[in-house]
């Protein structure tokens, strides 16, 4: 039994690589975006109005899964499972949180006569939804993700100690976390 | 670490024996059954011929498309019943061909040709074939990804395919889909349902060029074999790579570009739309603006169409070495130029726009920033002219193709200059004129570029030869007849032809050009047909070509010409072969060629 010798200098996993590439493309599309928003706000017939309540709530949320996710990343490679399978679980539920706050903001934001969508609506409310819409399908994917580990730590019978699939979820799980600060930050200031 | 050890070892322990050079990927062949190796394939080489072939089977459509409205264009007062019998009522009625039918041809066109066969066919063929053959690769860093990559773009083209035959017709706004033609399906009738496949076609297709783009870049940065050092590598390598750094960066724009646009289609907001009235009615759509969409549209536009250019300006340099006998000239200052080339293609997009009313003072910078572009752009002409320049010529296809290139490239280069200038362009602007530059600059550029890359690298390919015969008549005609096709465009654009008018005989200005017209639209059906030689040759040879015997058959230096002739999955049945040297050693002391792996001899000369 012999380790891997190497005279090379340690690289990054090709997987994590293109986590890397794609976060940064990503990143593009979200620019697209925001940048379109900065472009029509500087036109006529602009609506101003407050974020919802429930923005603030969703963002504590998923800054605490972030925090979580990492706990499950270190209980992962300190090998304690349970731990593990907990706090990766309760990553996923607040993931899920985050989801059900966005869409309450969405509602009271309806409750305020304030249109989204349709006739009527106008252009700074409407792109809430592609925006905020986008990224919500980005954490879902991030769940989905995050079930998947969850079911694999459950199912396997070999122990992996791999750390990579699980590190690949972490960074992503972190970077949509931080997309959604940059945009709250951004619709937040920029009215 | 070798990639394979990278990929497959768990980071914390390896349980068996590895050295460092582990390569037994290739050992374990798994049972390959005929879905596995030819339709849901995961060799780069099986998915690069299938990128190939679904690009061509769409050039021959979106050509045929350009046939049938240049009939329209050449012969606006003939009758074609026979055409009508073949297509239906939609295209041709009372023998001829509707303006209905006319703008969704001239959009398919369009479309299908930038994206489906010059983006697609061209880098998903190359970029998939040459990456890990000519880095000294086993497969893409995720061959599953790659094939995923395939299969978007094969229900990209379904999708596309399915919109020539819905009741209302394809989509018809023109191939940049602007608003509000694209986003009211009141609007035309192609802005129907033909509208809504177009999306769907082409959400598709940006994933699949993501998925395929993030795997180049992470093959290319992380799959090298040993030695391979980025300043080692082919100029095909550079330029793929530079492609998809700009696809990757640009498409995700496109995208949101397009959320938008669905969101006012089909959920009422009003991104792009304001103070309408369509059929006499009064839309409430209020505040949008139209303009915005075309920023989101060319900030990937712009550098789309070096996404189509680069892939062929690497395998020009790449072929015109080899077949000139000579090192490159200026390698380092052509991995410089493709590098401003990515950078200036994301700074450029507002020429596009210079008579939008866009801000005259912004249009004076953006003035400058695109006409900066013909600075990389001439560096690259100089160095391949210095290529050429004494070298000791073979006039292969490729060879042939490769310099018709840059031919093409330099004639539709310096109309750009024109076009650059924002004062010229309230002239030129959506005039033939902008035909003429970007087909020759771009369109058939980039076509030769993937004819020189198909000539060159079909023996490694298909372990067979192409007939030459065949060849060079493909070559001339091609040759000759793009330049008779769009060169008196130009003249037209002068004059103040519009683009995209269906019928111009009925203008007084116009009339004068019914001749070249008719001109420009039978060789336009010639150099058509002169196509389905190549087609002919293509597939002929797959099965009954010359046999290659040659395991490198035009003595290049590359590292794919290491690999057997028919290469199985792995490409190498042995080590990856380690690389020692650049390549570009021909004509070195005395040698015609020395090959990468080849170890740098005690007293052999610096280049
Ligand atoms: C010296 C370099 C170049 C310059 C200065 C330049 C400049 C321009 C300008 C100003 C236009 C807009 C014309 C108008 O619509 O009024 C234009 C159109 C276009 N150019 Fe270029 N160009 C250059 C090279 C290229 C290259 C290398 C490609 C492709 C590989 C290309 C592809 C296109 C395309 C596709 C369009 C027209 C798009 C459309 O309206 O449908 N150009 N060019
Ligand atoms: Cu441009």
């Amino acid at each position: 039994m012999t380790t891997v010798s190497s005279n090379e200098p340690k690289r990054l996993h090709p997987h994590k690589f293109t986590l890397w590439v794609a976060m940064g493309s990503i990143c593009m599309m979200f620019a697209g975006l925001t940048s379109a928003y900065i472009v029509k706000r500087n036109q006529a017939n602009w609506l101003e109005f407050a974020l919802p309540k429930s923005f603030y709530y969703s963002t504590a949320a998923i800054m605490l899964s972030s925090a979580t996710m990492y706990i499950a990343l270190k209980a992962f490679k300190a090998r304690e499972r349970s731990r593990y399978k907990n706090f990766i679980a309760l990553t996923a539920v607040l993931g899920v949180l985050f989801g059900v706050l966005q869409t309450l903001g969405f509602n009271e934001l309806t409750s305020q006569g304030i249109k989204l969508l349709g006739f009527g609506s106008n252009a700074a409310a409407s792109f809430l939804v592609p925006i905020i819409g986008l990224h919500m399908l980005h954490v879902a994917g991030g769940i989905i993700a995050l079930l998947v580990t969850l079911f694999r730590a459950f199912g396997r019978k070999i122990k992996s100690y791999n750390t990579t699939p699980i590190e690949i979820v972490a960074t992503y799980w972190h970077f949509v976390d931080l997309l959604w600060i940059y945009l709250f930050i951004f619709l937040a200031w920029i009215k | 670490m070798s990639n394979e050890a990278v990929l497959h070892a768990p980071t914390t322990t390896i349980t068996h024996h590895h050295d460092a050079h582990a390569d037994h990927g290739h050992e374990h062949h798994h049972h390959e059954t005929f879905i596995t190796k030819y339709v849901f394939s995961q060799d780069h080489k099986m998915i690069a011929k299938q990128f190939l072939i679904t690009g061509m089977v769409w050039a021959v459509l979106g050509g045929l498309m350009s046939v049938l409205f240049r009939l329209q264009l050449g012969y606006p007062d003939a009758k074609f019943p026979w055409l009508q019998d073949l297509l239906g009522k939609f295209w041709v009625e009372d023998g001829k061909i509707t303006a209905q039918a006319y703008y969704a041809l001239v959009t398919t066109h369009g479309t299908v040709l930038v994206f489906f066969v010059l983006t697609a066919g061209l880098s998903g063929t190359f970029a998939n074939f040459l990456i890990p053959l000519q880095i000294g690769a086993r497969d893409m860093a995720s061959p599953f990804m790659n094939m995923l990559s395939y299969w978007f773009f094969f229900a990209a083209s379904c999708v596309m395919l399915s919109s020539l035959f819905v009741e209302t017709g394809p989509f018809s706004g023109g191939w940049t889909a602007y608003p509000p033609l694209s986003a009211l399906g009141q609007a035309s009738p192609g802005s129907k349902t033909g509208m809504d496949l177009w999306l769907i076609a082409m959400a598709l297709f940006v994933v699949s060029s993501l998925l395929g783009g993030l795997n180049y870049i992470a093959t290319v940065l992380n799959m090298r074999t040993k030695g391979m050092s980025m300043t080692r590598m082919p100029l095909t390598i550079w330029a793929l790579f530079f492609t998809a750094v700009l696809g990757v960066l640009s498409f995700p724009v496109l995208f949101s570009g397009f959320i938008l646009l669905i969101f006012d289609r089909n959920f009422g907001t009003s991104f792009y739309l304001s103070d309408l009235y369509v059929n006499g009615v009064t839309l409430p759509n209020e505040g949008g603006s139209a303009i915005l969409f075309q920023h989101l549209f060319w900030f990937l536009g712009h550098p789309e169409v070096y996404i189509i250019l680069l892939p062929a300006m690497g395998m020009v340099s790449e072929i015109l070495s080899t077949n000139a006998r000579k090192p490159i000239f200026g390698y380092i200052a052509m991995i410089g130029s493709l590098f401003a080339i990515a950078i200036l293609a994301f700074l450029v997009w507002a020429h596009h726009m210079f008579v939008t009313g866009l801000n005259p003072f912004l249009g004076s910078i953006f003035v400058l920033l695109t006409l900066l572009i013909a600075v990389p752009s001439a560096i690259k002409v100089f160095n391949w002219l210095t290529t050429l320049w004494r070298g000791n010529i073979r006039f292969t296809p490729g060879m042939l193709f490769a310099i018709g290139f840059v031919s093409l490239f330099i004639s539709g280069g310096l109309t750009g200059i024109w076009l650059g200038n924002s004062a010229l362009d309230i002239h030129l602007h959506d005039t033939y004129f902008v035909i003429a530059h970007f087909h020759i600059v771009m369109g058939v550029a980039s076509m030769f570029g993937m004819f020189a890359g198909v000539y060159h690298w079909y023996p490694k390919m298909y372990g067979r030869y192409l007939n030459n015969t065949l060849a060079y008549t493909h070559f001339w005609i091609t040759l000759i007849g793009a330049y008779l096709i769009f060169w008196p465009m130009h003249y037209q654009g002068l004059a103040g032809m519009p683009r995209r008018y269906y019928d111009y005989s009925i203008w007084e200005s116009f009339k004068q050009f019914a001749e070249l017209n008719r001109f420009i639209s039978t060789v336009a059906m010639v150099v058509f047909a002169t196509q389905l030689l190549f087609l002919f040759n293509f597939f002929y040879s797959i099965f009954k070509g010359r046999k290659v015997t040659n395991q490198n058959p035009w003595g290049s230096t590359t590292l794919e010409w290491t690999a057997p002739i028919r290469p199985g999955h792995g490409n190498w049945p042995g080590e990856i072969p380690e690389v020692h040297r650049w390549a570009y050693d021909y004509g070195k002391d005395g040698r015609d060629f020395v090959p990468q792996t080849e170890p740098v001899g005690a007293n052999e000369s610096h280049h």
